[in-house]
C-alpha cells in the first residue's frame, strides 16, 4: 500500500470555477486583440475590423456568461467569495502591513480565511477594473454610431485601464503558477480542492472553521 | 470601552468593496477629466515615453493611434502605382509614382486631432497642393465636390471644392521628414488639418471631381461631413 492519500478540503465551487475561467479565457481574447487595436506592428498581424469582432464579442459572451451563471448556478457559492473578499478583518489588516514579505514568510503572518487580504484586494480592484474597461469600452462602441456618447477620456481611460489590469495579471500569473507557497493554490481553481496542510498553513482561519464545520456534519 | 465604539462586525469591514468602488470611481472620473484635459495628459505620456528608448517604435506613445476599416493595410509598389484624377474635368489622367512625386510641393507644419480624442501637434508635412492638381486636370464648371478614394476599401470622404482649395490642405507624401510610411497611407495621404482626422484619407488611390454630394465612410455612419474641429460631431465650439 502505498502512502495515504493527502486530505483534502474543498475551496471553490464548480461555478465559482467556471466563472473563474471564463473571466480569464475572454480576458485574454480582449487583451490580445485589445493589444492588435493598439499596436500598429500587431494589426498587421491582426488585421483591424477581425481584431475588433472577436474584441467585442468577446466582452458579450462575458456578460451572457456571467448572467447565466448567476441564473442557474450555485449562486449563493459566487456570491460568497464575493463576500469574502469584500469583507476585511484585524488579521487582514495586519496582514497587508507586512507589505511583501508576506508573500516569502509566513510563520509570523496573522490567520488567514479562504482569501488572503491580498488576494481579496486584488479581487476587488480587478472587478472594478473589468468594470472600467466596460463602461469605457461600451462609450469607444457608442462613440462611433451616436457622437452624443463621444468623450476624449473614453480611449485614454480604456488604454490606462487595461495597462493597470494587465500589471495586475500578470503578478496574479507569477503567484498562481510559480511562487512556490501559493501555486497549489492553482489546484484549487482547476479540481476545486487543495491539500488540508497547505490550507492549515496559508489559510489557518479559514481551514479551522472548515475542520468545525465537518466535524460538526460529522456529529 | 467607549460608549461609541462601533462593536465590530464579526466578518470584518467592507473594505473590499471600497476597493471596488474606488476603482470604479477612478475610472468614471478619469473619462470626466481627460476629456478636458486630454491634451495636456497626452503630452505628458509622449514626454515620459520619449524618455525611455524603445517605447516609441513599439507603442503609439508618440501619439498616433493606427485606425484602419480593411483586415489589410494597403501596400505601396512604387513601380505598379497609380493616382486615378477623374471625373469631370477637361483632362483626366493617371499618374505614374514617378509622375506624382515629380508634382511640386510645399511644406507645412500643422496639429492633427482625431474625433476619438486624441491629437499631434506639429506634424510636418510635404505634399502638392489642390492647385497644382486642379491646373493639370481642369475641372469643370459643374465639379463643386471631390472625392477622395481609397485604396483601401470601402474608406472613401469628399470634400467640397472649396474646401480642398483652402489654406492648409494638401495631399502628402512625406511626413515629418521621410516618405509617408505604411500605416500612415502610403504612399499619399489627404491632410486637412482644419477637419477631424477622418477627413484626411489616407492611401489615396483616386481623386475625382464631382458634380454631387456623397456621404463618405464615417458619415454614413452618422458622422458631421463638415468635420471642423471643435465646431462638429456634437461640440458646439467657443
Ligand atoms: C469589457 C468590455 C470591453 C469593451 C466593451 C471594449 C470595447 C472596446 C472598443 C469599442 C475599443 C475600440 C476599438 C477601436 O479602436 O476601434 C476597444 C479598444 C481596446 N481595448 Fe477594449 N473593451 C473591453 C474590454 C477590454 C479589456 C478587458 C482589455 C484589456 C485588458 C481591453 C483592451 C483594449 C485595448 C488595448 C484597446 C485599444 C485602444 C486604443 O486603440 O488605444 N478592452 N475596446
Amino acid at each position: 500500500m502505498g502512502s495515504p492519500a493527502p486530505e483534502r478540503i474543498v475551496r471553490f465551487s464548480g461555478t465559482v470555477r467556471l466563472a473563474h475561467w471564463l473571466l480569464a479565457s475572454t480576458f485574454f481574447v480582449m487583451l490580445f486583440t485589445g493589444m492588435c487595436l493598439y499596436l500598429p506592428a500587431l494589426s498587421r498581424l491582426v488585421g483591424r475590423p477581425t481584431a475588433k469582432a472577436w474584441h467585442l464579442w468577446s466582452a458579450i459572451a462575458l456578460l451572457v456568461g456571467i448572467a447565466v451563471l448567476l441564473l442557474i448556478g450555485n449562486r449563493r457559492s459566487l456570491t460568497g467569495v464575493v463576500r469574502d473578499a469584500d469583507r476585511l478583518d484585524q488579521d487582514d489588516v495586519a496582514w497587508l502591513k507586512g507589505g511583501p514579505r508576506r508573500l516569502f514568510d509566513h510563520d509570523d503572518a496573522p490567520p488567514q480565511g479562504r482569501l488572503n487580504a491580498g488576494q481579496k484586494l486584488n479581487t476587488m480592484v480587478m472587478l472594478g477594473l473589468m468594470v472600467v474597461l466596460a463602461i469605457s469600452g461600451t462609450l469607444l462602441w457608442l462613440g462611433e454610431r451616436d457622437t452624443t456618447y463621444r468623450f476624449g477620456g473614453s480611449v485614454l481611460t480604456h488604454d490606462l485601464a487595461s495597462l493597470a489590469i494587465g500589471f495586475l495579471v500578470m503578478g496574479h500569473l507569477y503567484l498562481a503558477l510559480v511562487h512556490p507557497t501559493t501555486r497549489h493554490a492553482l489546484r484549487g481553481m482547476v479540481v476545486g480542492d487543495v491539500d488540508r496542510a497547505w490550507a492549515e498553513r496559508n489559510h489557518a482561519t479559514w481551514a479551522m472553521s472548515e475542520s468545525v464545520q465537518s466535524a460538526e456534519r460529522n456529529a | 470601552m467607549t460608549a461609541n465604539a462601533p462593536t465590530p462586525r464579526p466578518g470584518g469591514r467592507p473594505i473590499g468593496r471600497a476597493a471596488f468602488l474606488g476603482t470604479v470611481a477612478t475610472g468614471v472620473g478619469s473619462i470626466a477629466l481627460l476629456s478636458r484635459y486630454s491634451g495636456s495628459v497626452q503630452a505628458a505620456i509622449q514626454k515620459v515615453s520619449a524618455a525611455v528608448p524603445g517605447v516609441n517604435q513599439i507603442a503609439p506613445t508618440a501619439g498616433w493611434r493606427i485606425y484602419t476599416v480593411a483586415d489589410q493595410m494597403p501596400t505601396f509598389n512604387a513601380a505598379t502605382f497609380k493616382l486615378k484624377v477623374s471625373g469631370h474635368v477637361a483632362n483626366p489622367v493617371t499618374l505614374s509614382w514617378s509622375e506624382v512625386d515629380a508634382l511640386a510641393t510645399e511644406t507645412q507644419v500643422t496639429d492633427f486631432h482625431c474625433v476619438t480624442g486624441w491629437s499631434v501637434d506639429k506634424v510636418h508635412w510635404e505634399g502638392f497642393r489642390a492647385r497644382t492638381l486642379i491646373d493639370l486636370v481642369r475641372p469643370a464648371g459643374n465639379a463643386r465636390y471631390v472625392t477622395f478614394v481609397s485604396t483601401e476599401a470601402p474608406y472613401v470622404d469628399q470634400l467640397t471644392l472649396a474646401q480642398f482649395t483652402a489654406p492648409g490642405v494638401m495631399v502628402a507624401k512625406k511626413q515629418d521628414g521621410v516618405a509617408l510610411k505604411q500605416e500612415h497611407g502610403a504612399p499619399l495621404r489627404l491632410v486637412v488639418p482644419a477637419m477631424y482626422g477622418y477627413k484626411s484619407v489616407k492611401w489615396v488611390g483616386e481623386i475625382r471631381f464631382d458634380a454631387k454630394r456623397a456621404d463618405g465612410y464615417w458619415e454614413q455612419n452618422g458622422y458631421d461631413v463638415d468635420a471642423f474641429i471643435g465646431r462638429s460631431n456634437g461640440l458646439t465650439g467657443s
